[in-house]
């Protein structure tokens, strides 16, 4: 491998990672606050399409990164009513927003099929991106991948030294100890699920501004679904996020390096690599994950629930 | 945050109520309550299950509202109306089932109750620090709460209070989930709370730690107030008038061991040398060796978590057994899987009948067949014979319930605490089985229907039935077995018979606190 | 007795109440959708149901996308009731398709149908029942959930195809189009009223299995108290981690039935992308019914009406197909939420039907 090869793998990866990344961010919040939601693919994907709408009916790029973040939010927060007023099973909720996504991203985004878009451009940082090697693959790259720490510390910090990190903790531990504690239950998720929502709106503007720059219908191809397993990879720790979100996107950028450089490898074969990664992973981390599941989410992943 | 009675000098009132009634529907939980809350004062509060002592701890926490009557704080009218208002009042509880979060380490545990926004670590854990300190308490503020033993969660409950500015601290039965030499300590946690103008007030249905305690006596019976004592006026017979009136058969006025019909001949159950883990990799039981004959009851005496509950699942299957062997009527188990042992004759009435013994969407009478299905169904199970089943489902129903047993239709989930026990005590009994691991039969019953459950269960016992009887009642295992098993940390403290002993020996080994 | 009954009617009565109603207020949203974008609902109605109900071929249609749509929900149901979340129809009926693709292409030409056929069923099945087998083992040995595990898969199973129609299994013939040989007469599954074939007889054929099963046998008995508490199952003799595989290896191999019969009767040959997420509509579907085989029927249906309705709205209407997954996601999420409270409904039927007997005594 030259050196070349490490480098435009590595910097790729770090590009690729960014979307998941956030999605997986904003799904730690969610589930910190005992709720799980299957249908980030879906919010994910009305980020995408609404940014990049605005993005290219206002040609600004802050203006759809605004508006992805915006709808982003609002659209998790569907969630909310369902699994939270009406107490609806979480993974089929979930997965109808998948569904409603789908659709709504579809429905709006038709009109920019296949248009593309500058977008979110990569700006180097002074004097660091001359650095040999790490220069490259760190400092040359958009807005979104460097805000990723500051993320990353913003939402560990939200959650471990806030007193309405506290709170949702608690509602994600024990409901009821929560709310005899006073917690606001049902806002506090609300609330989280609009954060969590925000921060996939986020993921889906990069994937079509700053990564793809156009929009197709299911641009995102199961990103979302990466970005949940992800925080269970993570502990649901938000400063592991950043490693495991680079390591598939490793994957994914291998893929891509690999095809480019006319590898002998079936592209089909390396497409399957990112969720198999995930698979492989999930399982040999079994144990280490349980222990830090909130409790709240383990009624949802591991028994069966009464009736229907 | 009021504190309308800060450092009031001992004997001010600091609570008082009159004439406070709830009512539910035309259940009177509470009726005309008058109660006075003293500082520097221990006030008990005493009744028996149903008498209505939680909801008069709720209505003065501020989870319940007061049909009638009033409530004053400081010489104060007030209503309570949520318990944030309790807190800021100064009220604080501890309820038999910890407000904690295991996930949270102890000073986040406080903070969560702490109405203030400054909540911040820092001043937290010194504080909780100044107060461990102050009243014996020994708590870490760093600490899991889910690595700490019972006591010591509790004792972060009372931190919790504390820390809150409580200066009535209500304790809902304090010791039901402690080890007698934990009681101890909360005794001593009492007196010093007392000593520093503190009120304490804590319901309890057992009348020793009344007499232990307390300063004053309030008896409540059937939602009335059956007396108000102090100390030096009480005593036991006194008391138990009080409590139940009076020619109750108070199985804690046991009357003569229950003659044996033990019979000889091989084990209906042995354990030689059975170790097992939790699941967490941590011993749960070591060494545990004891036989039971045929027609025998063997009572294992154990403070809640002390290893008892893993004998159950030994038996069933449900968790290997590290070392040593278990045989059942002379043959080894050896990991026998559930539907082997069951068919082997072994019946169980779990610790938490309604997650571990029952299917609670299903029917009452689908539950009833439960763990003997097969011989309901014909052509290898294809088709189902009802009629078998809805006659001894009503026969097996019949069994357990001396009057008003539930519908067949009723969903197992919809019972009531005691009908869904009965349930599965009918359930398990009617497979007449050979060997019986029966944890806490009483649980959840009344006088007359627990007394029933006795006597089906010996009915059986007589006809040759093994019992493993797991309970926490030292008057129930007195009474009802042959042989006494006693329980301690996973370890075997010692085999009794009733005769030989006391219960405060037996007790005294529950704990540990007869070794060193 | 009496009363017991009445009971039932009337819980039945009230719930399909309840059901119209959720599909009443789902096309409700879905019109406002439509009119803030311009559309006329009424013009996009008259399209998905005109060109299904009101066509002799479109009423077909219906029918020829219901029967992978069953099959998918079986697969999705038949694991529910044990309390698992099957995700993985897709992936499934994909391989699926793939097994019988190449048993058939390996058996060659020259068989008859008679033997064919059901080399197609068994490949079928065998394909959809080891591509679940990883995930049933996962969730069995308690390693992963099989929500995760089967969603993965999905994406994995796309490109195994995919592999394959493009390598191995292509058909040399028609190199620029990536997809198999044509599979020999023996194999094909024939049609008899428009594009309906035999896959329709196969699937009711398994719903009812599922229906007896689930309700009258003891295997249903024991994976419903499984599905509902498996600890006191477990403490009670029953063999819940065998159900476990089971149940999810069977939701897999009917679930590549759904893909065979795709293959075997509409396309004729395999080719990459064939299924237009009928893994997911068959979820759909499933939760929709509550995972009850009459109610798989009657979602059934609907959303394949919905689903092949759809397809002409592209044509009609301008709208992307995928339009049609905003308005089954409505109804997805008024069923779920229970909206229209059918045991509220229950009560107040019931109050007011007793207050009438008072009335009149």
């Amino acid at each position: 491998m030259t050196g070349g090869f490490l480098e435009s793998w590595l910097g790729g990866a770090v590009l690729t990672s960014t979307p998941i990344f956030y999605a997986a961010l904003g799904e730690t919040i969610v589930e910190k606050a005992g709720l799980i939601n299957l249908g980030v693919e879906g919010t994910m994907l009305v980020g995408a399409s609404v940014s990049f709408a605005v993005a290219s009916s206002t040609g600004s790029v802050a203006a759809g990164l605004l508006g992805g973040m915006v709808a982003g939010g609002l659209f998790n927060l569907l969630l909310g009513p369902l699994v939270i007023g009406w107490r609806a099973n979480q993974l089929a909720s979930g997965l109808a927003l998948m569904f409603f996504g789908m659709g709504l991203s579809a429905f709006y985004g038709k009109p920019f099929v296949g248009s593309s878009l500058d977008g979110l451009r990569s700006f180097p940082v002074p004097w660091l991106s001359s650095l040999p090697f790490i220069g490259s693959i760190l400092f040359k790259q958009d807005l979104l991948v460097y805000l990723m720490i500051p993320a990353a510390a913003g939402v560990w910090y939200l959650l471990s030294r806030t007193a309405w990190g506290l709170h949702l903790r608690a509602v994600g531990e024990d409901r009821l100890v929560a709310y005899a504690a006073g917690s606001r239950t049902g806002l506090l998720r609300h609330q989280a699920l609009f954060l969590g929502g925000i921060l996939a709106g986020v993921a889906g503007a990069h994937l079509s501004l700053a990564i793809a720059h156009t929009w197709t219908e299911g641009l995102t191809a199961g990103r979302g679904f990466i970005a949940v397993s992800l925080v269970i990879f993570a502990a649901w720790s938000p400063l592991r996020i950043l490693p495991g979100a680079l390591l598939f996107g490793g994957t994914l950028a291998l893929q891509i390096q690999l095809q480019a450089r006319g590898a002998q490898v079936s592209p089909f074969l390396l497409d399957m690599l990112p969720y198999l990664v995930t698979l492989v992973v999930l399982v040999l981390l079994r144990n280490s994950s349980r222990g830090r599941m909130p409790e709240g989410l383990k009624e949802v992943f591991e028994s069966p629930r009464e009736g229907k | 945050m009021m504190h309308m009675i800060d450092q009031a000098p001992a004997g001010t009132i600091l609570l008082e109520t009159r004439g406070l009634s709830k009512y539910f529907g035309s259940l009177k939980a509470n009726d005309g309550i008058d109660l006075t809350v003293r500082a520097g004062e221990i006030h008990a509060v005493l009744g028996e299950n149903g008498a209505g002592k939680s909801t008069l701890m709720k209505l003065l926490y501020g989870y319940y509202q007061p049909t009638s009557g009033e409530i004053s704080v400081g010489g104060v009218p007030v209503a309570i109306d949520s318990p944030r208002r309790g807190r800021a009042l100064g009220i604080g509880m501890v309820f038999q089932s910890f407000t904690l979060i295991p996930a949270f380490q102890v000073w986040e545990n406080v903070a969560l109750f702490f109405d203030r926004r400054e909540a911040d670590r820092r001043s937290l854990v010194d504080k909780i620090a100044g107060l461990s300190q102050s009243y014996g308490l020994g708590i870490d503020s760093l600490a899991l709460v889910r690595d700490l033993p019972m006591g010591d969660r509790q004792k972060v409950e009372i931190v919790k209070i504390l820390a809150a500015g409580a200066r009535i601290l209500i304790f809902d039965e304090p010791t039901s989930v402690l080890a007698p030499h934990e009681a101890e300590n909360l005794f001593r946690v009492f007196d010093r709370l007392r000593g520093e103008g503190y009120a304490v007030l804590f319901i309890t249905h057992k009348m020793a730690e009344v007499l232990r305690v307390a300063d004053r006596i309030t008896v409540l019976r059937r939602g009335r107030i059956s007396a108000a004592l102090t100390r030096a006026e009480a005593d036991r017979d006194l008391l138990v008038k009080l409590l139940v009136g009076d020619l109750s058969p108070d199985w804690s006025d046991a009357g003569p061991q229950r003659a044996s019909s033990a019979r000889g001949g091989a084990h209906a159950l042995e354990f030689i040398g059975v170790s097992c883990k939790t699941d967490d990799g941590r011993p749960g039981l070591q060494g545990v060796s004891f036989s039971v004959q045929p027609g025998e009851i063997l009572g294992v005496a154990a403070v809640s978590g002390n290893g008892q509950e893993y004998l159950g699942d030994l038996i069933l299957g449900v968790r290997p057994a590290s070392e040593g062997s278990i045989f059942l009527a002379g043959n080894n188990l050896d990991s026998a899987p559930p539907a082997e042992v069951l068919h082997r004759g072994v019946a169980c009435l779990p610790e938490d009948p309604l997650r571990m013994g029952a299917i609670s969407g299903m029917t009452v009478r689908e539950n009833l067949i439960l763990g003997r299905q097969v011989s309901y169904w014909k052509a290898g199970g294809w088709s189902p014979d009802r009629k078998k089943l809805e006659t001894d489902a009503e026969a097996a129903l019949m069994t357990a319930f001396v009057q008003s047993p539930p519908s067949l239709d009723v969903r197992a989930g919809n019972l009531s605490g005691g009908n869904l026990q009965r349930m599965v005590i009918a359930r398990e009994l009617t497979r007449d089985p050979a060997f019986m691991i029966s944890y806490y039969l009483t649980r959840g019953l009344d006088l007359s229907n627990a007394q029933a459950a006795r006597e089906l269960l010996l009915s059986h016992v007589e006809g040759g039935m093994a019992v493993l009887f797991v309970s926490e009642d030292l008057d129930e295992l007195f009474a009802l077995c042959d042989r006494l098993l006693v329980l301690h940390a996973g370890r075997p403290a010692g085999t009794f018979e009733p005769a030989t002993t006391t219960p405060q020996e037996v007790g005294l080994l529950m704990t540990g606190a007869a070794d060193g | 007795m009496a009363e017991a009954q009445k009971g039932w009617w009337l819980g039945w009565g009230a719930s399909s109440v309840s059901l119209a109603l959720s599909l009443v207020s789902a096309l409700v949203l879905f019109s406002v959708l439509l009119v803030t974008n311009g559309k006329n609902p009424l013009d996009t109605y008259a399209s998905i149901f005109g060109s299904t109900l009101g066509n002799g071929f479109g009423f077909s249609e219906i029918f020829v996308k219901m029967i992978p749509i069953l099959f998918t929900a079986i697969a999705v149901a038949l694991p529910a009731r044990l309390g698992l979340v099957n995700v993985g129809g897709e992936g499934q009926l994909q391989l699926g398709a793939l097994v019988a693709a190449a048993a058939a292409l390996a058996a060659g030409t020259g068989t008859p149908s008679w033997v064919g056929i059901p080399i197609t069923l068994v490949a079928g099945m065998v394909g959809g029942a080891l591509w679940a087998l990883v995930p049933a083992i996962l969730r069995a040995k308690g390693w992963l959930n099989e929500t995760i595990s089967t969603l993965l898969l999905n994406y994995v199973a796309i490109r195994v195809v995919d592999y394959f129609v493009f390598g191995p299994l292509r058909d040399p013939s028609t190199s620029n189009v990536p997809q198999t040989t044509k599979f020999a007469d023996g194999f094909l599954w024939p049609a008899f009223a428009g594009r309906i074939h035999l896959g329709i007889v196969f699937a009711l054929v398994a719903l009812v299995l599922f229906a007896v099963v689930i309700n009258r046998t003891r295997w249903g008995y024991e994976i419903r108290a499984a599905g509902s508490n498996p600890l006191a199952a477990r403490r009670h003799g029953l063999p819940v981690t065998a159900y476990v595989l089971l149940v999810l290896c069977a939701g897999g191999a009917i679930a590549g039935l759904a893909g065979t019969g795709e293959i075997m009767a509409i396309q004729g040959r395999l080719r990459p992308g064939f299924s237009p997420s009928y893994g997911y509509l068959g979820f759909l579907v499933a939760w929709l019914a509550g995972h009850r085989p009459l109610r798989i029927l009657i979602m059934g249906f609907l959303v394949a009406l919905i689903a092949t309705g759809g397809d002409s709205l592209q044509i009609d209407q301008g709208l992307p197909s995928s339009t049609v997954s905003i308005l089954m996601a409505l109804i997805l999420f008024m069923v779920l939420a229970d909206a229209w409270r059918p045991d509220r409904l229950q009560d107040r039927i019931q109050a007011w039907l007793s207050a009438k007997k008072r009335g009149s005594a």
